[in-house]
């Protein structure tokens, strides 16, 4: 592996240094000799942001919000869209993009709720990717007729880590985080839990059973994000759903 | 997982940069707040430079330290914590980050002329 050092202006960095014991550090000239050097300095992001950007003016030119919903696995997000989507039928026209990696399940699960589901299966990569981004919902976008829709959801793949780092062309990032979780995930998954506008905790009713305490559940949030919505609910019982309703319907009509 | 797509999205900006030069180096810029962890960075690279077509493309990985400005203090420090992004000095959430949140190629380095053959496929 790459070898790590810091230079005097406060960066690091590495590389392999293979079989060349003379190599100084800080002189990178004539590395390779008859080679050019190439200033870039392009976002490794650019081609995803310009993606996300289509997606965002086609949301626009629709007259569609759209959210992207985060979680970890298990957290709860499928229970609560179902719950949302139930809640909302006959008043604000929804589409759901279902990113999953390898089933319909959670899109089986949605159906029949009056909304229009488009299912998003990531399992073309590496063993499945592990995020959504934006040339996969533009693509995901077919299966919807945008036209007449109000809300677009889209249900990202279960992971606290790199759906984080993709822009879809969102209006907004919300993200489920269930009591069942743990209380130090905020600490341990900052970029997720600083990225979102508004955090709902999930599977409160379990809070007697377990040594949590919602209190610093909040706290640890707020740790990594001073600004965040945050809502305490239970998708089983019902419990604060319908302050995360409210939420979401001034999010939906705010265009 | 992370570290394999985000090797793939280098590839895409250096491939564009290139144009069918060979590349030699590649010089990216990590701020400590992203979620990237070097090694596993530099293996997924060795895995992912071969299918993009530049075999011979050293990484080069150079690291930004994150800095912040308090709102409620007003003073700027380092953080040395990637857990957390709060002012050190009166641990106050109230930050802009300055930086930290850097992920970009900074340059490459390609050879023009390419004399050695790529090895053909056989099939």
């Amino acid at each position: 592996m790459g070898r790590f050092h810091r230079h005097d202006d406060g960066t690091e960095h590495s590389h392999e240094h293979g079989d060349q014991p003379d190599h100084q550090h800080g002189d990178h000239s004539g590395y390779t000799t008859g080679s050019q050097r190439i200033e870039v300095l392009e976002a490794i992001f650019a081609e995803n942001d310009v993606r996300a950007e289509v997606n965002r003016k086609a949301f626009e030119s629709n007259g569609i919000r759209a959210l992207n919903l985060m979680s970890s696995p298990g957290s709860g997000k499928t229970t609560i869209l179902a719950a949302t989507l139930e809640e909302l039928a006959g008043d604000i026209a929804v589409g759901v993009v279902e990113g999953d990696i390898a089933t319909d399940l959670d899109a089986a699960k949605l159906g029949g709720r009056g909304a229009q589901i488009s299912l998003l299966n990531t399992n073309s990569g590496f063993g499945g990717e592990c995020h959504l981004d934006a040339p996969m919902v533009n693509r995901a976008l077919a299966g919807l007729e945008l036209t007449t829709l109000d809300l677009v959801i889209v249900e990202n793949v279960g992971n606290l880590v790199c759906p984080a780092e993709f822009d879809i062309g969102e209006h907004a990032k919300a993200m489920v985080y269930s009591v069942t979780e743990g209380e130090d995930k905020p600490l341990k998954y900052p970029v997720m839990f600083r990225s979102v506008d508004l955090v709902l905790i999930n599977k409160i009713d379990l809070v007697p059973h377990l040594d949590a305490d919602v209190d610093t559940y909040i706290a640890h949030v707020r740790q990594v994000n001073p600004t965040a919505t945050i809502l305490a609910v239970s998708a089983r019982t019902g419990e604060g759903m319908s302050a995360w309703f409210d939420w979401l319907r001034t999010f939906a009509q705010n265009r | 997982m992370h570290e394999l797509s985000l090797c793939q999205a280098i590839a895409g900006v250096v491939q564009t940069h290139a144009a069918g030069r060979r590349v030699d180096v590649v010089r990216v810029q990590v701020g400590a707040l992203r979620q990237v962890v070097p090694e596993s960075l530099s293996f997924c690279w060795t895995l992912v430079r071969d299918q993009a077509d530049m075999p011979g493309a050293e990484l080069e990985l150079e690291f930004v330290t994150a800095e912040v400005e308090c709102r409620g203090c007003g003073r700027q420090s380092q953080i040395a914590s990637r857990f957390s992004v709060c002012c050190p000095r009166c641990d106050s959430a109230d930050v802009a980050v300055l930086r930290g949140e850097e992920f970009l190629v900074t340059s490459i380095e390609v050879t023009e002329d390419v004399t050695e053959d790529v090895t053909e496929d056989v099939r």
